[in-house]
């Protein structure tokens, strides 16, 4: 299932399809979000949380995109900020070949539709007032779509996530456990008929044998309803299970990019590698050598100049500290960056395979 | 998948399970407490509104002969007042105009102040700023003190009460309701209703005022057994209706002259007071602990 | 902590502002032009004409208030129309007679309503539990005026024990510290004691049911330490709550003075407000009420810092 960039048969092409299969369904630009920190006597903005800082990425059609990071890396930012529950201060998002919230493109309600999402805490996710059929039901028709219709849509959506219709139609949240809540969640982000799901740690909270259930049923809707994901776990284990293609981010940067054997298997950025290394392995000849991520990641409002990793790297030198790494997406087979100046030649690092002369490069050419 | 169909999991049979006000109303009635303060203050709401039929005599009828009658007279089961008048008659349609004195602000504080605390803790801001300023302004007072003062500077009066101590209760139920606004406003619910694409209204009307309504109307109803104290209180200090209306603060005034002819005749109306207020108390409390899901 | 002080010192200065523009106000709240409340019915109209310019009230609002505020600052709150005493000087004396009376039946009901919350958040469920709850509801919803009536009558005309109204014998106003002013004293300071014990009594039951529920508490009971000294653990946890609590019940004792010092003829402000209203003494009115706001204001400045200061886990920066 890790293969990059699993297109859909052309056979069955989606009717809502716009931009063709080579456009990718989600393309993301310079992504900025810093929030203000008040503070002093006046509670003014003394500071901001750089939350998430100049993000790129592409999701392209049938593809299951995860994001991993520790903590507070804004990982859950990013994805409140495409959904625009937060606005961003800058950058763009275009959906399949649309710009969303720009004056031609795709409205934010629009794109709400195309788009959805679920989120961690199954409990506070849903309304304690409201019946299941009542919660599923409340998005189509916001939308629109007549009550009976979408009542109707609840009953049959509730079968698709595994639950009996009959059962739990008229059934509360507290009633049910963590479990049902988020097939229940599920089924709510899916009644809108969207193409993209967001998964905010969305299994994060359950019983592991009840998160294996979960998954297996993401998988089994994303090939039933031609859906795209995009998963953002701090699990790095569940990430491997379902991803296509990982997106590791570090301090609201992408720090890695890439299939998922490329980052699992060729770890380039060091933050990558440690965190990989702290991934409990089932075979003990496995023995990662690299070191293991030590301390807190370093204040968000403060970041470190440069490479923000620079202050937990082992590699790290003066360069890291006065230019900040790029990430240059090469449109490789593996479609592999790692924003590390040990990757990018000519940086200057020691590490780094030096720069060939622009002459010397013409001789050879 | 196999999760939620093994058995004992869920019941069998597909039954729907209650709604929410239909639990609330169950567990109440399991609470003999609650039950039996609703049955008085019933007993005391009907015999205020059928009052010409309930009373025994005229309250208005003075008489010189029969003045401060003792309990138990003869005629008279409660006495007389200073004028001569039943004091049976008197409490029981003196409940029409306290009870009207000290439910009616509440209700309009309720209304005023949800809007206003939900308006507040929805939108948030700048517009959150002015209005919660605002009430700590009103905050600055004592409860009694500002009715007091506003029912001082606007003179007596049946309608001056009721609008001072409207006033007195728009704070307190505007702050329960923004601060309730705020929390559920910040829960995922809200967030997924948004990402539904749902306008501010539709949420409010959906998701929020659902979630809000039920803990300030709770509030609300404990603030009715202050508001009947505050109201009789103002009437007691003669801020309130007029004699010869018959009103339990009013009629607790004017008698006070006459302590030392027949004291237990001049406390009745007090009783009438504290047993209103106590029963809307505990039924506030019943009601506040039935509406407590979760469990 | 230094930064919180003046944060909230000069947060509370637009409130003062307010409830200073709201008492402002009260004269525009009554009915009719507000020299019809301050001069005579029958008086001519030069004399009209004459109290207009002298209470500026031929100025714009605006101005009226900002001249109005400026004397008040400079503690000058204008002349009773009833008397023609400075409002202040009263004010000041009846003031100290109501904090008096306060301070007293604070520490009355601050005593019982927090040893109740004690005996029932420790027995918690358990009969005293009820008992403590039941009194602690029957002094919310007890009409305090009518309590102070009612013991007017058993105290005063049953058993003729305690002098019903008054602040010392004859009904003079100075005070001392002896049997025949304090008796006089017990009664209102009684009833008033009754309107925070029920509040104080629920806020420190809660507290102590929740700290006794806590892991903490289980710890050290399980390390053998003794009652005694376990409840040293719960009376440091709970005091910042209480604290807090009394410190704002402390305000509205001094609010609800008003209707008992009317029941016992208690020289107090709620005395000075009363015959103020009826005389429609407007500058009598709105300066016992300032005083009363701008205390109430500072004590809630007061209990703020305490609890800031007491409770290690409120860090105000």
């Amino acid at each position: 299932m890790a293969y990059a960039a699993t297109t859909t048969p052309a056979k069955n092409r989606d009717p809502r399809d716009r931009g063709g299969e080579a456009q990718p369904l989600l393309m993301v630009k310079g992504l900025l979000k810093y929030f203000p920190v008040l503070g002093g006597v006046l509670n003014r903005k003394v500071a901001s949380v750089q939350a998430v800082d100049d993000v790129s990425f592409d999701v392209a059609k049938g593809e299951t995109l995860g994001v991993v990071g520790e903590s507070g890396c804004g990982k859950s930012t990013t994805a409140r900020l495409l959904m625009r529950l937060i606005e961003p201060d800058a950058g763009s998002v275009i959906f399949d070949g649309e710009g969303v919230g720009e004056q031609h493109g795709l409205s934010v309600r629009d794109m709400r539709r195309s788009m959805q999402m679920v989120f961690q805490d199954s409990y506070a996710s849903l309304n304690p007032r409201l019946t299941i059929e009542e919660t599923i039901a409340f998005g189509p028709k916001v939308h629109g779509v007549s009550g009976k219709e979408a009542r109707d849509r609840a009953r049959a959506l509730l079968g698709k996530v595994g639950l009996d219709p009959n059962l739990f139609v008229r059934r509360y949240p507290h009633e049910l456990s963590g479990g049902q809540r988020q097939r229940i969640n599920i089924a709510r982000a899916l009644a809108l008929e969207p193409r993209l799901v967001i998964f905010d740690e969305a299994v994060s909270a359950l019983d592991k044998s009840v998160e294996a259930q979960v998954l297996n049923l993401l998988n089994d809707l994303k090939r039933d309803m031609s859906l795209t994901y995009i998963f953002i776990s701090h699990d790095l284990n569940v990430v491997r299970y379902i991803s296509d293609r990982v997106l590791v981010m570090y301090l609201g940067k992408v720090v890695e990019t890439g299939t998922v054997e490329a980052i699992y298997g060729n770890p380039r950025h060091p933050y990558t590698r440690a965190l990989l290394s702290s991934m409990p392995s089932m075979d003990p000849g496995k023995r990662t050598t690299a070191p293991a991520l030590t301390g807190d990641p370093p204040n968000p409002i403060n970041p470190p100049s440069g490479c923000r990793f620079r202050t937990r790297c082992a590699f790290a030198e003066g360069v890291c500290a006065t230019v900040e790494p790029r990430l240059e997406i090469v449109a490789d087979a593996e479609r592999h960056a790692a924003a590390c100046h040990m990757e990018i030649a000519g940086s200057g690092h020691t590490k780094a395979i030096p720069q060939l002369a622009p002459q010397l490069s013409g001789a050879v050419a | 998948m196999a999760e939620t169909t093994l058995p004992g999991m869920v019941p069998d049979t597909p039954v729907a399970s209650r709604g929410y006000w239909s639990s609330v109303f169950r567990r109440l009635r399991g609470d003999w407490v609650t039950i039996f303060c609703l049955v008085v203050l019933l007993a005391i709401i009907l015999s205020a509104i059928f009052a010409p039929w309930v009373a025994p005599v005229d309250p208005y009828k003075t008489s010189v002969i029969r003045r401060l009658k003792d309990i138990g007279t003869p005629g008279f089961p409660l006495g007389t007042d200073e004028l001569g008048r039943d004091m049976l008659s008197r409490l029981i349609y003196g409940g029409r105009l306290s009870l009207l004195m000290g439910i009616t602000p509440v209700i309009n504080a309720l209304v005023i102040g949800s809007l206003l605390g939900i308006v507040a803790g929805f939108v948030g801001g700048k517009i959150n700023m002015v209005i919660m300023r605002t009430v700590d302004v009103f905050y600055a007072f004592p409860s009694v003190l500002l009715a007091i003062a506003i029912s001082g500077a606007l003179g007596a009066g049946l309608v001056n009460s009721i609008v001072s101590l409207t006033i007195v209760f728009v704070p307190p139920i505007t702050r329960v309701a923004e601060s309730v606004t705020t929390s559920v406003r910040n829960l995922d619910f809200v967030e997924a209703a948004r990402a539904s694409g749902a306008g501010s209204w539709t949420i409010i009307r959906v998701h929020v005022l659902g979630n809000v309504l039920g803990p300030v109307f709770v509030f609300a109803t404990g603030l009715i057994s202050v508001s009947i104290i505050l109201a009789s209180g103002l009437s007691f200090l003669g801020l309130g209706v007029r004699p010869p209306e018959p009103e339990w603060g009013l009629m607790l005034n004017t008698l006070r002259q006459s302590i030392y002819v027949n004291p237990w005749v001049c406390a009745l109306p007090g009783v009438m007071i504290f047993i209103t207020s106590i029963c809307f108390n505990m039924m506030s409390d019943g009601l506040r602990a039935a509406m407590d899901v979760r469990a | 902590m230094i930064s919180y002080l003046i944060r909230r010192l000069l947060y509370s200065v637009p409130i003062a502002l307010g409830v200073s523009l709201m008492i402002f106000m009260l004269v525009h709240l009554a009915p009719g032009d507000p020299i019809s409340a301050i001069a005579p019915a029958d008086a001519p109209p030069d004399v009209i004409e004459r109290l207009k310019v002298d209470y500026g009230y031929d100025k714009p609002l605006p101005v009226q208030f900002a001249l109005w505020l400026g004397r008040a600052v400079t503690g000058d709150l204008g002349r009773s129309v009833a008397t023609g005493q400075s409002v202040s000087g009263e004010v000041m004396s009846a003031v100290g007679n109501t904090i008096m009376l306060s301070l007293c039946a604070a520490l009355v009901g601050f005593t019982l309503g927090a040893g109740l919350g004690f005996v029932a958040g420790y027995n918690q469920g358990r009969a005293l539990d009820k008992a403590a709850t039941a009194i602690a509801i029957a002094g919310i919803s007890v009409p305090h005026y009518w309590l102070g009536m009612v013991l007017v009558i058993v105290f005063s005309v049953q058993l003729n024990v305690l002098p019903a109204v008054g602040m010392g014998p004859g009904g003079s106003s100075d005070w001392a510290w002896d049997w025949a002013h304090m008796q006089h004293l017990i009664l209102p300071a009684i009833t008033l004691a009754v309107i925070p014990i029920g509040i104080v009594m629920r806020t420190t039951r809660s507290a102590v049911a929740e700290i006794l529920n806590q892991e903490f508490v289980q710890a050290l009971r399980a390390k053998g330490l003794s009652e005694r000294h376990v409840l040293g653990h719960v009376v440091r946890n709970v005091a910042p709550t209480v604290l807090a609590v009394m410190g704002l019940q402390l305000g509205y004792l001094l609010g609800g003075s008003i209707l008992i010092e009317t029941v016992f003829s208690w020289p107090g402000t709620g005395f000075l407000l009363n015959t103020a209203i009826f005389r429609r003494d407007i500058p009598m009115l709105q300066g016992t009420i300032l005083v009363l706001a701008l205390f109430f204001v500072f004590l809630n400045v007061v209990v703020d810092l305490i609890q800031t200061a007491v409770d290690p886990r409120i860090k105000r920066a």
